[in-house]
């Protein structure tokens, strides 16, 4: 039965949402709550040589300020600070663990008042003396000092000397900067002390249990004196997936003083958490005349901490996407004093794939083919890496679609050919790929006999929108109305969920549902059956479904039982099923989602000012749980695509290994008036391999392509080829 | 030796969505501030304190404000309507029912102040199509990227207002 899987239901906690009801981590009250404030090193590297905190601690008001050398204990084993994504090579931070500065911006006292104001203040009169040392944190003057990790991807053939004999060849660098998360919501915690040792968190993050595991090993407590909750988070997209600073300040505060402490980082400060690292990205590509390749290079040169080594799959995606018989891949990264980078939006395939189809219409351009004719002739139906096939690939059809609706055959392929009145018009293209993921998730159902069902899981809604496609196949499996569904996450006492991310929480989650309800469906079945004179009694279990709130035959045919009435009968007021979820290892074919993104730029030729005026995005993604959500969420990486083409840049002065811009008015991102028409194609794509369902995942794939089809629309209409993103206007008229 | 006095505390009267409030708030209180941690009507949001981002936005008498930029004391007297005060007797405002209906938030975070700034626009009457809506509404940023959405949104409440 499918009511609701596959429609476009509007957000269950729409409501929450726009009434103010919902509550974020630093919105839960608690008596004589405490209110910390961070004060941050103002050096790259060295160590502190004095901390004075006597004129902040006389401030009225303030109650104590921590700090490396007053505080309570914290584990000393790196092992102790591995959160479930933390890299595994390193050794993760620790805030005021020792005098110690790795990087500028290191939270190093946190000063503890009865009002938020006063903290803020008092932080003003903290007094700090540095031994500094030399440091580095330019990516492109250390460029030489990058070491090669372990490559994401095999060689094949000979690419070098491929390369070398193709008689077409295009080969070059493109700049991708640091880019911050700046989700809306400032990262916070309230710990909230219970009065005998034991905290309930409220914590901005996109894993509770990661959270709650994480604290227990740093502050050597037991499971069941930490719970960590986040109901609602106010955006993340990947920087909430470790443990961050204020949530390490905000437990050891409370630990410390033996009540409720809220730490909330201020925009600025939030700027020392992760970032996408700023990646030099290396591709050469070898061709025929007739647009088929011989040979792909792609190597990528990335920022990481000194003290973790932090990398994704930026090379590589050209073995999903184009057909080579040679092949080369090496990822580098430079250590820095700055913090660890971490994952962002499709982390690696939106820079690296960037950098590949920017590549690819150079490609296009030199050998005088068509952009989308080019791909089409590299066409790849096997994952190359490990020559499989997919478990379904509609790119063809996103190519075709898209393509269709865009207009794409109207386009004069000369640069600088199309003209909207005073402005240059351009058209360009890109393909996007990310991986579709699943994981072991968990989920409790609890049918009441009035009909209702409650689900629970501790997984997160960050604005993916998991409360909604939970209720939505819950609703469909228990036979039952969407509103009789309610939904509980993101507490770390539910069932086994893991972070938030990589787009794999919506098919990880349903399966969960899917298989608790299965349970369900069997006990009401065996219940029905045991009634006296029960007309399901003949039946088999497996041919008796749950739909409108009955117990029915799976054919339709003959008589049906309330689940009420089998409720009543059976003297049960509740049935509760939990369980575990695991996907069965697949090795057999690749698992991926795909786009074509079209977009229109206008660009005012003396100005040099750039408008995208137009985005098509086509997207092959398996089932669409939910059209309304999902598109959402398509809309919004296209969003980011925009921002990563034209806007957001982290800017660092290299002189004072300092952030320039930590804020949301210098760092740009996209308003509203930078986003027009931006329309967007579900490609069907049944896949029944992939998982029962044939669910893929939507979160990532919407960013990738769309700065590079951004980049080659620039070209197109300018002539001007930019490989140092973002294209600001000044790029444009050098 | 430094200054390290806290300011006298000043006694205020708000009328927040009808209701009056009667506060005592030192100087340098914002009325974000004193909404969410005294009033603790948190469905104002802070994002980032400097009136960057809009998702402080409330209404001080009809118009839209950043309330993170506006002092407590300022506002003595004023009549001030938040997220809170936009439904009437369990009835939700138009504008909030337009948004769950274009999915016009995801994480819901500048959701408030987009609302809050969208019926201050619709008070000014100076949108008249998508693209002035798009340019009134560009205070509000929204890191999910709904701008398309949030602005169906809009058109849908101005069509029905």
């Amino acid at each position: 039965m499918n009511a609701y899987v596959g429609t476009s239901t509007s957000r269950v906690d729409g409501r929450a949402k726009v009434t103010g009801a919902a509550k974020y981590a630093g919105e839960f009250a608690a008596d004589g709550l405490l209110h910390g404030f961070v004060v941050e090193a103002t050096i790259a590297r060295g160590r502190i040589a004095r901390l004075d905190t006597s004129e902040a601690l006389r401030v009225k008001g303030v109650v104590d300020v921590l700090t490396h050398a007053h505080r309570p204990p914290l584990a000393d084993k790196d092992e102790a600070w591995k959160d479930e994504v933390a890299p595994e090579k390193g050794s993760p931070f620790r805030p005021l663990y020792d005098e110690r500065i790795k990087f500028n911006g290191q939270p190093i006292a946190l000063v503890v008042a009865e009002d938020w104001e006063t903290a803020k203040f008092a932080a003003t009169r903290v007094h700090v003396e540095y031994e500094q040392e030399g440091f580095a944190t330019d990516l492109e003057s250390e460029r030489d000092k990058a070491e090669k990790v372990d490559q994401p991807h095999k060689p094949r053939g000979d690419a070098a000397g491929a390369l070398t004999r193709a008689p077409v060849r295009h080969e070059a660098d493109y700049v991708l900067p640091t880019e911050h998360h700046n989700p809306m919501e400032l990262f916070a915690t309230t710990a909230v002390w219970d009065g005998s040792g034991g905290l309930t968190v409220y914590d901005k993050t996109q894993g509770v249990q990661n959270v709650q595991k994480f604290l227990c090993s740093v502050f050597g407590k037991k499971p069941d004196e930490i719970r960590v909750i986040s109901p609602y988070v106010g955006g993340a997209f990947g920087s909430g997936l470790r443990p961050q600073h204020q949530v390490v300040l905000a437990t050891l505060a409370a630990l410390a003083l033996k009540r409720s402490v809220r730490v909330v980082l201020t925009r600025q400060q939030m700027y020392s958490l992760g970032y996408r690292p700023m990646t030099i990205e290396r591709v050469a590509l070898g061709a025929k005349p007739d647009g088929t390749l011989d040979a792909i290079a792609h190597e990528a040169i990335a920022v990481t901490s000194r003290y973790e080594d932090f990398s994704r799959n930026d090379t590589g995606w050209a073995e999903q996407l184009y057909k080579s018989p040679n092949s080369n891949f090496s990822h580098k990264l430079v250590d820095l004093d700055v913090s660890t980078p971490c994952d962002m939006r499709a982390p690696g395939a939106a820079t690296g794939v960037c950098a590949l189809e920017c590549a690819m219409d150079e490609l296009a351009v030199a050998l005088k083919l068509d952009p989308v004719d080019l791909r089409l002739r590299c066409y790849s139906d096997r994952d190359q890496s490990e020559d499989l096939p997919y478990t379904s690939k509609q790119l063809r059809e996103c190519y075709a679609r898209g393509a269709e609706a865009f207009g794409w055959s109207r386009r004069n392929p000369a640069p600088r050919s199309m003209r909207d009145g005073k402005e240059l018009v351009g058209w360009g293209m890109a393909t996007g790929v990310w991986e579709a993921l699943q994981m072991p998730v968990a989920v409790r159902i609890v049918l009441t006999a009035n009909g209702h069902a409650e689900i629970s899981c501790a997984a997160s809604d960050i604005g993916t929108g998991t409360y909604t496609i939970v209720a939505q196949v819950a609703a469909d499996a228990l036979g039952l109305p969407i509103d009789n569904i309610s939904v509980r996450l993101a507490d770390s006492t539910l069932p086994q969920a893991p972070v938030e991310g990589g787009s794999w929480m919506a098919a990880s989650s349903a399966h969960a549902v899917l298989r608790a309800a299965e349970e369900i469906r069997e006990e009401l079945a065996r219940l029905a059956k045991a009634m006296p004179a029960s007309p399901l009694a003949d039946l088999d279990a497996a041919n008796i479904t749950l739909t409108d709130g009955m117990i029915a035959s799976s054919d339709g045919r003959g008589a049906a039982v309330s689940i009420a009435d089998v409720m009543r009968h059976s003297k049960l007021e509740r049935i509760e099923r939990e369980k575990l979820n695991q996907f069965a290892e697949d090795k057999s074919h690749a698992r991926n989602t795909h786009s074509a993104v079209f977009a229109e730029v206008k660009i005012d030729e003396e100005l040099g000012i750039i408008r995208v005026t137009r985005i098509v995005n086509a997207v092959a993604a398996g089932r669409i749980l939910n059209t309304k959500t999902g598109r959402s969420q398509i809309m919004g990486g296209v969003v980011w695509g925009i921002g990563m083409a034209l806007h957001e840049e982290t800017v660092m002065d290299h002189r004072f290994g300092r952030i320039m811009n930590a804020n949301i008015a210098e760092y740009h991102i996209p308003v509203n008036a930078d986003v027009h028409d931006i329309d967007l194609i579900f490609v069907d794509e049944p896949d029944d391999r992939i998982n029962r369902l044939g669910i893929k995942g939507l979160g990532e794939i919407g960013i990738v392509g769309v700065p590079a089809a951004i980049a080659n629309a620039v070209y197109h209409a300018t002539g001007k080829r930019i490989r140092r993103f973002p294209i600001t206007l000044d790029k444009l008229l050098e | 030796m430094a200054d390290l006095t806290i300011p006298e505390r000043i006694p205020i009267n708000l009328v927040v969505n009808g209701e009056r409030r009667a506060l005592e708030v030192v100087p340098w209180t914002t009325l974000l501030d004193a909404l969410r941690d005294r009033l603790e009507l948190t469905g104002t949001k802070k994002g980032c304190d400097h009136g960057q981002c809009g998702a402080c936005t409330v209404l001080i008498d009809g118009r839209r404000v950043n309330s993170c930029l506006t002092l407590a004391v300022m506002t003595d007297g004023a009549e001030i309507t938040t997220i809170e005060g936009l439904a009437r007797d369990g009835a939700l405002h138009p504008l909030q029912q337009a948004f769950i209906d274009h999915d016009a938030f995801q994480c819901g975070y500048c959701t408030p102040g987009q609302i809050c700034s969208a019926a201050g626009l619709l008070a000014e009457g100076r949108a008249r199509d998508a693209d002035e809506i798009r340019e009134l509404m560009s205070g509000n940023l929204c890191r999910c990227g709904a701008y398309p959405n949030i602005v169906a949104a809009i058109e849908q409440a101005m069509s029905r207002s």
